[in-house]
């Protein structure tokens, strides 16, 4: 507010006349966390929002610098916290691109099996505050005890629930353990079930659709041009998906559709996401088979067998002096990098996630810039919000899917 | 071909590189192809122009700006890259466009070929203090209110040079130089042997581990 009125102008006309500006965040529980934005309103439009963020700013690029190749990687799961192994499946497959090698077929597998189940993990915390943003309640309590359920999977490979550190550059630190592949399946049996219940419960409630439908509209072409990835483009009728486009891992032996929206609006992101989940439960599903019924898969290693970039295991240490110097080297020094520069993108949860790693030739990085999705996509919040309600604006939040983690590195 | 890019289109990618070298010779400085990636080396003045032919042309397509961030090399005397990374969704391709600049000058601004280049020309700005000549609204993004200094250039300490505090008698946050009771403990790990320029290749005449070879050998010995 303007306090330098003069003494003609009542307080009536003062508020009538002038846009009043509103700070939202960095505390508000519908900012996803720490996002501070200054809205200029006109009553309760918004005719311009400036997002400040930063707020979260832990420095991870230039920590990543001063770091060996596996040293950097627990960082990765601190980017977007809500999909760890994602974030860092793309610091592996951008240090894989560099050094040059294959990652077995076994490896490749327990990757997109829990890239999978990451993309579930993400769209379950979506779904559930997305949904508490615009005020319902009780599907914010089914999706985070489905998610309790994957984090117990995510505990059983690395013994984390949240910051894993199970992908390595060259493969996983280890294999499945005994059992895990029956309770995978089984929860993806109950977990299909759920979908739809959610689904009876959200799409067609009034409420839901007055909230979502034509709520932060935009067109293919705008979409292309603010370089939106992920649902977010797909939601606006691009059918470009990473995993289908530029298959990496196993996704080109994979069966599963990219679902597209049609208006662009926020109603038809939650349908694309909803789809998302269902198609990778298949992929869940279809890997598990794999992995435990094809013999190629079921047998193989899930590392490199080359000991200069991945550890040799604890049996050969003990009996073997070439091991032993191998398993030392390569957690103190760490592995060399040959020089050059590389670009890895992965399709993440949230769209494309990309690291620009260049080397110089030692142990450490020069220099990793990480793309973030949500970047992009809050950057797009002023064209998104302008001339939409107050109330609408943590609908638009809500549906860019951003958590700050990544936005601000 | 590994498992990262699979189905990847090479003779597309070559026939590109020289449908745009032809297109635009004097403005390119260097173009090549490495690690599967198309960079094109460019100079300050003719980014806005090469970064508009690649989205506007027939062959090329690119109409995505997917990233733009810098690199310092601070033993250069044109201290900065800049790098531009584009994806066309029609073509399939992705090509990286690069430029060098001094510490002082400024760099056209791509505001009006992409409109979201916007924020990452902040963060470089904010970053390594590259300033980009017309852009809207120049201001730093990522780091707090009044910071100073530019935190991804190599010679910004990694420990930073300020910290932040609540103080009692001003009841309020306040700022001082960083005093660390322990400094921060860098471990040069790196073997004075250098044998290993070559590590992968190095490592498959040896890496293999078969115990079944060596406990005959131990018999045999006997």
């Amino acid at each position: 507010m303007n306090k330098t009125s003069t003494n003609n102008t009542s307080t009536k006309e003062m508020f009538l006349n002038e846009n009043m500006t509103v700070n939202f965040g960095p505390q508000h529980p519908a900012a996803h966390g720490v996002l501070r934005l200054i809205l200029e309103m006109d009553g309760e439009v918004v005719e311009r929002a400036d997002p400040h963020i930063g707020l979260l700013h832990r420095g991870t690029e230039k920590l990543i610098e001063n770091k060996t190749y596996i040293q950097a990687l627990p960082y990765f799961d601190r980017l977007d916290y809500v999909s760890m192994m994602c974030q860092e499946h793309v610091w592996c497959l951008s240090t894989e691109k560099l050094l040059g090698i294959t990652v077995p077929i076994r490896g490749q597998y327990i990757r997109v099996l829990f890239s999978e189940i990451t993309r579930i993990l993400n769209h379950l915390m979506w779904l559930g505050t997305h949904v508490l943003d615009v005020g319902a309640m009780s599907v914010f309590l089914y999706a985070f005890k489905e998610r309790e359920y994957l984090m117990d999977f995510y505990e059983e490979v690395s013994g984390a629930r949240m910051h894993a550190n199970y992908f390595r550059p060259g493969g996983v630190a280890r294999d499945l353990p005994a059992g895990l592949i029956e309770k995978i399946l089984a929860w993806n049996e109950k977990f299909r079930p759920q979908i739809e219940e959610w689904d009876k419960l959200v799409t067609n409630n009034r409420i839901w659709r007055q909230r979502t439908v034509d709520i932060g509209i935009v067109d293919s072409s705008d979409a292309i041009e603010m370089g939106f990835t992920g649902p977010m483009l797909r939601g606006s009728g691009v059918a470009w998906d990473l995993r289908k486009s530029q298959p990496y891992e196993c996704y080109d032996e994979l069966e599963f559709d990219i679902p597209v929206g049609k208006n662009g609006d926020s109603f038809d992101r939650y349908l694309v996401r909803m789809e998302e989940m269902r198609q990778s439960s298949s992929i869940i599903d279809q890997c598990l088979d794999k992995l435990a019924n094809d013999a190629e898969v079921r047998n193989g290693p899930v590392k490199v067998q080359n000991f200069k970039v991945s550890p040799p295991t604890r049996d050969d240490m003990k009996e073997n002096m070439e091991a032993l110097i191998h398993h030392f080297k390569y957690f103190t020094e760490g592995f060399h990098v040959p020089a050059g520069e590389v670009y890895a993108p992965i399709e993440a949860p949230k769209g494309e996630m990309g690291v620009y790693l260049v080397s110089t030739g030692g142990p450490k990085p020069y220099r990793a810039k990480i793309r973030a999705p949500g970047y992009v996509h809050l950057q797009a919040m002023d064209k998104m919000a302008k001339g939409h309600m107050l109330a609408d604006v943590t609908t638009i939040i809500g549906t860019m899917d951003i958590v700050f983690g990544e936005i601000d590195r | 071909m590994t498992h990262i890019d699979k189905c990847f289109d090479m003779q597309k990618l070559v026939q590109l590189e020289k449908y745009i070298l032809k297109e635009n010779e004097s403005i390119i400085h260097e173009i090549s192809i490495k690690n599967r990636e198309l960079t094109i080396l460019c100079r300050k003045l003719h980014i806005e122009d090469i970064l508009r032919f690649l989205r506007d042309d027939k062959k090329c397509q690119f109409k995505m700006l997917i990233d733009i961030c810098g690199v310092d090399w601070p033993e250069r005397e044109k201290r900065f890259d800049v790098v531009y990374h584009l994806l066309s969704i029609s073509n399939n391709l992705r090509v990286r466009v690069k430029l060098n600049t001094k510490e002082n000058l400024a760099v056209p601004s791509v505001c009006s070929v992409f409109e979201c280049a916007n924020w990452f020309e902040r963060e470089a700005y904010d970053m390594f203090g590259i300033k980009f000549e017309g852009h809207p609204d120049l201001r730093r993004l990522l780091t707090d209110y009044d910071f100073d200094g530019f935190p991804l250039r190599k010679d910004f300490p990694l420990v930073g040079k300020t910290e932040v505090y609540y103080d009692e008698k001003l009841k309020c946050v306040a700022s001082k130089p960083v005093d660390m009771p322990q400094e921060y403990r860098h471990f040069d790990n790196v073997s004075p042997w250098h044998g290993l320029d070559d590590p992968i290749s190095l490592a498959e005449e040896d890496n293999v581990f078969d115990r079944g070879e060596f406990v005959e050998e131990e018999i045999v010995n006997e």
